[in-house]
């Protein structure tokens, strides 16, 4: 990456205009992400200085800056709460803690990386995004916008529902990228099963979804049918770290034994 | 057999640790020249191609840019970029920068500039015009393929090993005991099967580092992170034609090695390029480069064959091997050998033994040394299919081996027959206690109870493998390490070694080892190491030979400086040298008062009377290389529905004689079981239908984390080698061997499916699973 | 640009460019313990405290050092040196090309005053890549000094 001039933001406004200047300006938020990438930054607009580094509590939500570390995602006890605190089991694991200090939910949601683990969980959660100028949004509305963003994001709102979850990532090393990620929760009886990393971005599986949400109650069989139409719906594919094939048999193994957990489990 | 020791087999923190944790400047980047110009490298796009043109105009006319070096500026001396003695067993196959780019990442230039973004903008303006050629990328298809890699005339082999680059063949090895084919097919019981090692990466930690000046006596000195500085002097000298004499090479600290830094990278264009510009440079090789361009673990199939009679005694063994030593011929030969000469004598009881096959050239990243060199490829086809030859017998695994492995006092003929490059040396086992790593080993991994395998939950299942290894001790008549001690006043020593420590503890050792001769503290024992205008000759840090070889010259000066110093003080206390004890620390005349400290002996012969320095020196080659045995132990926890597996426990029970520094030894055998457990569980390898390596940076290829296993359990058998420095083998190289086909075996005797191609990935587990279930 | 940021107890003012890195401005400041070991932020050597937290300095933007406190290995000499005495007591010592980072991040876990178990002490490492030591050595070293320090 390069970056040939630099400026700190002074509010919002601020980031917004300069980076609507121009197509080669940027939002940098912890440069993880852009640092590995071949990109000309005519101008980095750096957030840094904007009080976007906070988790705070509101009535019926949990508000995170755009600029928050993922560590403190990892730390948060109100995180903690909801779903079984799948967020914070999800993002440590990724990479260690001196990568998770410097890199942001910002960078990871706007990211809309395929590999995400941040992503998985969040769909998960009915979570809404503010961004400066377009206001609120939900995350699978955001996702299903093409291109690049040039919009500044605020903050990400996750209701205060207490809810159950589970979440698995499936790598060859703590420190690698997943093969594959599954989250479920279980949000006033109803259940949400995402599939990420496929390898391409995650996604909810709306058939199984559909299925066991129609079921009064679960029984093992009504289990091992939702993974299986998870295995059937959902698109995976293949890249150096994994066939579709095996992708297919890890998301119905997992989708079955975090149905199970999620149903056995006393919210 | 154990003896009681002052300094060597006790508790010794390494003498380093602490000013490498406190961040002093040690590294070879740390001591670059501050105004050093920074080298830049151009690399090959392309698997296969020839230069058609080179315009390097542009980039000689930006400003800050110094130098521009293609293949144009050098004369064509071919040289190997292996890092051996001299004559190298390996082929002269390469030049500084060529015509021809033989893989994608080969050089094609060499810019140096006033800063890094300078240089790199430089390459950018560097217009080449390639040919393309047809690559040759899979080595099953290269022998005779019709590209040939290296059409060039003017490379050659320094003594015949089967060179033959016109039919893309870098060595070739043949050699038989006995009649294999009628042995097999005498045999109640024959098992065959094929197996596939990748190229592992060595991933050191520090990259290759070089940096070079000419210092006010107008030479070349050089900095570099090596494994041998004084190969690389002489390479240089050889290439470059610039006189011996005119050239330093020092290796500072070292960031690990491995086998990577026994050859030589970056130390020939910056020696170049410091050379033509009279101005220092530096090149620091990019994450990528080490991936991609330095080199490699050479990638095998291995054909194996094994026979035995009806009540498991193993007849005969057959192994055909294909090796690929990708664009280059470094290590061709010997890596080859060694996977014969260092895995086939653990079953020497055998009536045949065959072990043939070539090293080919395929445009690929170069294979190169790597710990374990051959023996890690060999150990898991071998140790793989004795297994398997157990399962067929009906016979627990370990019986099977324990009835056939080799033992204290006996011999193979293969030792004889098989040395690195050239004919070996016949050797007895005088100290083999892998009887006793089998047995403990068994013990510690609770063998009876564990063995094969207990179900824990409704998919999970737990599960033992376990396998045996051998390695060397340096290469005998071969490789030749020295020692230089020096007394000084006040009576302290300087130990001057041309071995070379990167980090694995060789100047903590040779310390212990002169200190337990000279009756000293270590902390009397200050260590210079590999600095060629200083230390005396060593080969380097390879073939698991600085502990033994060099130990032993260490050992040798040491002596002879105790009988220096008693001598002076029989001198000075006026009495005969036989009427002298001495502690270390003081000397006495047997029977009466009289005594004399060292350190007022010391101060005597440098200020008062009988002036004169001390200084002894050892040197020593081997005239054989005692292997050190282990067996190896692993536990694993399989998922049946995903394939997946943790390893629980790694144990290892290994005989290297003494330890000289049994921490330090734990280190060596854990650090190597851990890339073992690399090699054989996550570190996979990867290359685009174009010929690119895709596993080209830490984010694709993963190498163990600290939570990749959960629990290495090490123990040394009671070992003594007569022939070492205290009873000392080697230590470093036989930690890596077992863990590939440990890890099989237990997967095997998890799931039964047998994984033959490394690594042991849970797909590969998986697949086989469901294939079996159809 | 100018950035004024306390090193090691130090008021400095660093001359950087845009888009440069704290490893190679710390380096070129002569803070020679910082060292890189990959291009891809994912090796854990580089590692440095910014503000007390353990940050990669090879993807940390040295204008972003504006105002902050930064720590290199430097500047715990005296944690440092009695780290490496448990380090040279388990044999934990090798290349040590890991070390500083190791050191800073077991410095800051320190300083954080959290509770640590074998578990999560091996969770906070595991950034850190060692491929020397094969961990363990390096773990009940981290572990002792770490009890040591508690009394
Ligand atoms: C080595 C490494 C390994 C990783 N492994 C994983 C992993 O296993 N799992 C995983 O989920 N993630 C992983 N990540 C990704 C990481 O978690 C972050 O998601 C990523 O680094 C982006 O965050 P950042 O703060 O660094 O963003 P940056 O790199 O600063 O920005 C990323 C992108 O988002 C834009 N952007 C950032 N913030 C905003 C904003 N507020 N408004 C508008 N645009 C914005 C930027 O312009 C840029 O295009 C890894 C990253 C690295 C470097
Ligand atoms: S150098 Fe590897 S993480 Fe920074
Ligand atoms: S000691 Fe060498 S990398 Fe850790």
């Amino acid at each position: 990456m390069k970056i040939k001039n630099y400026h700190l933001a002074t509010s919002l406004q601020d980031a917004y205009e300069v980076l609507t200047e121009s197509r080669n300006n940027a939002i940098v938020a912890g440069g993880g992400w852009l640092k590995l990438s071949s990109r000309t930054i005519e101008k980095a607009v750096d957030l840094s200085d904007l009080p976007l580094d906070y988790i705070k509590e509101t009535d019926n939500a949990v508000e995170i800056g755009s600029m928050t570390p993922l560590q403190k995602i990892v730390e948060s006890e109100a995180l903690m709460k909801i779903c079984k605190g799948i967020l914070p089991q999800a993002v440590s694991q990724i990479m260690g803690v001196s990568l998770r200090n410097l890199v942001t939910v910002g960078g990871s949601v706007v990211g809309k990386y395929g590999f995400s683990d941040v992503l998985t969980p969040l769909l998960a959660m009915n979570t809404k995004l503010v961004f400066y100028k377009q206001g609120e949004t939900t995350l699978p509305e955001f996702l299903s916008q093409k291109g690049r963003t040039d919009d500044v994001l605020e903050k990400v709102v996750l209701p205060k529902t207490a809810g159950t979850g589970y979440f698995k990532k499936v790598a060859k090393t703590p420190l690698d990228f997943a093969v594959l990620n599954v989250a479920i929760t279980k949000i006033d009886d109803q259940y949400r099963i995402v599939l990420g990393s496929r390898p391409s971005v995650a996604t909810l599986s709306e058939e199984a979804m559909a299925y066991v949400n129609g079921k009064k109650s679960l029984r093992d069989e009504d289990l091992e049918h939702a993974a299986k139409l998870v295995r059937k719906n959902v698109k995976f594919g293949q890249n150096p770290r994994a066939s579709q094939e095996y992708r297919e048999e890890l998301a119905y193994v997992y989708t079955k034994r975090g149905l199970k957990e999620v149903r056995d489990c006393e919210s | 057999m154990s003896k009681s020791f002052k300094a060597v087999n006790v508790k010794t923190p390494s003498i380093d640790g602490k000013g490498i944790m406190m961040g002093r400047p040690a590294f070879t980047d740390d001591l670059a020249l501050k105004d050093s110009l920074i080298i830049k490298v151009l690399r090959s796009p392309h698997a296969f191609a020839k230069i058609v043109s080179i315009d390097t105009k542009k980039a000689e006319e930006l400003a800050g840019v110094e130098i521009v070096l293609t293949h144009k500026d050098f004369k064509r001396n071919a040289y190997t970029r292996a890092g051996q003695g001299y004559p190298e067993p390996s082929p002269h196959d390469k030049f500084p920068l060529d015509e021809y780019v033989r893989y994608v990442g080969d050089e094609v230039a060499a810019v140096a500039a006033v800063d890094e973004a300078t240089a790199l903008e430089a390459l950018s303006l560097i217009e080449v015009e390639y040919e393309k050629l047809t690559p040759v990328l899979d080595f099953e298809q290269a022998k005779g393929h019709e590209s040939i890699i290296h059409p060039e005339e003017d490379i050659y082999e320094m003594f015949p090993i089967g060179f033959d680059p016109k039919k893309n063949v870098a060595a070739a090895y043949s050699m038989e005991v006995g009649d294999v084919e009628r042995t097999l097919k005498e045999s109640d019981v024959v098992v065959e099967e094929s197996f596939y090692t990748q190229a592992q990466a060595h991933v050191m930690l520090e990259p290759h580092t070089v940096n070079a000046h000419i210092d006010y006596q107008d030479r070349l000195v050089l900095y570099s992170a090596t494994q041998t500085p004084f190969h690389v002097r002489r390479i240089l000298s050889q290439t470059l034609e610039i006189p011996l004499s005119k050239i330093r090479v020092i290796k500072p600290r070292v960031g690990g090695g491995f086998g990577g830094k026994q050859a030589i990278h970056g130390e020939m264009l910056a020696a170049a390029i410091t050379k033509r510009t009279g101005k220092p440079s530096k090149l620091t090789y990019t994450r990528k480069e080490v991936f991609e361009s330095s080199c490699t673990r050479h990638p095998m199939r291995l054909d194996m064959k094994i026979g035995a009679t009806k009540d498991g005694k193993i007849t005969g063994i057959d192994c055909y091997g294909l090796s690929d030593t990708g664009a280059y011929g470094e290590h061709a030969l010997t890596v080859f050998m060694v996977t014969g000469s260092k895995v086939l004598p653990l079953y020497n009881k055998v009536d045949s033994v065959r072990f043939h096959g070539d090293v080919v050239y395929t445009n690929t990243v170069s294979s190169g040394a790597f710990r374990g060199y051959g023996a890690i490829q060999g150990n898991y086809a071998l140790e793989s299919i004795v297994d398997m030859l157990a399962e067929k017998l009906g016979m627990d695994p370990m019986e099977l081996r324990q009835k056939n492995m080799i033992l204290e006092n006996e011999t193979s003929p293969i030792f004889e027959i098989m040395g690195e490059g050239t004919e070996g040396t016949a050797m007895n086992m005088d100290s083999c206690k892998l009887d006793y790593c089998v047995k403990r080993g068994m013990e510690l991994i609770d063998y009876k109870n564990k063995y094969p395998k207990r179900k824990v939950s409704d998919h999970k299942v737990r599960s033992i493998g376990g396998a045996i290894a051998m390695q060397g001790s340096g290469i005998p008549y071969i490789d030749m390490g020295a020692a230089i001690l020096k007394l000084n006043d006040d009576g302290f020593y300087n130990l001057m070694v041309g071995a070379t420590e990167i980090g694995q503890g060789s100047d903590t050792i040779l310390a212990q080892i002169a200190a337990e001769q000279l009756g000293v503290d270590v902390s009397k024992v200050i260590v210079y190491s590999s600095d060629t205008d200083l230390t005396p000759f060593d080969p380097g840090a390879y073939a698991s030979s600085t502990t033994y070889v060099s130990g032993n010259a260490v050992l040798k000066a040491a002596k002879e400086m105790r009988s220096m110093v008693i001598a002076e003080a029989a001198r000075s206390l006026e009495v005969d040298i036989e009427r002298i004890e001495f502690d270390g620390e003081v000397f006495r005349v047997k029977g009466e008062d009289d005594k004399i400290t060292l350190s007022d002996l010391s101060n005597r012969l440098y200020y008062n009377e009988d002036q004169k320095q001390l200084v002894a020196t050892g040197s020593y080659y081997g005239t054989k290389s005692p292997p050190p045995f282990m067996a190896g132990f692993v536990e694993v926890e399989v998922d049946l529905e995903t394939g997946e597996y943790d390893v629980l426990d790694y144990v290892s029970v290994v005989d290297c004689g003494t330890t000289i520094n049994p921490e330090l030894a734990r280190g060596q055998v854990e650090g190597g079981i851990v890339q073992g457990l690399g090699m054989a569980v996550t570190e996979d390898v990867h290359y685009a239908k174009n010929g690119k390596l895709i596993t080209s940076d830490m984010l694709n290829y993963k190498i163990p984390t600290n939570l990749t296993l959960k629990k290495l359990t090490t123990e040394f058998a009671d070992s003594y080698e007569e022939s070492g420095p205290y009873g000392a083998k080697s230590v470093g190289e036989i930690g890596i061997d077992t863990p590939p086909a440990a890890i099989a075996n237990a997967i095997y005797n998890a799931t039964g499916v047998r994984i033959k191609t490394l690594p042991v990935t849970s797909e590969k587990i998986l697949k086989r699973l469901k294939d079996k279930e159809i | 640009m100018k950035v004024n940021a306390t090193i090691n107890g130090m008021k400095r003012v660093l001359d950087v460019q845009p888009d440069e890195y704290l490893v190679d401005t710390l380096r070129r400041y002569n803070y020679l313990s910082v060292r890189r070991g990959c291009d891809t932020t994912s090796c854990g050597v580089c590692t440095i405290l910014v503000d007390d937290q353990p940050v990669p300095s090879c993807a940390y933007l040295s204008v972003r050092a504006d105002g902050k406190t930064i720590t290199t290995v430097e500047g715990i000499p005296k944690h440092a040196e009695k780290l490496s005495e448990h380090f040279g007591e388990t044999g934990a010592d090798q290349c040590g090309f890991c070390n500083s980072g190791i050191a800073l991040s077991v410095y800051a876990l320190q300083k954080s005053g959290k509770g640590i178990t074998d578990e999560t002490l091996r969770h906070y490492l595991v950034g850190h890549l060692c491929r020397c030591t094969g961990y363990q050595a390096q773990h009940q070293a981290i572990k002792k000094y770490l009890g040591d320090s508690d009394e």
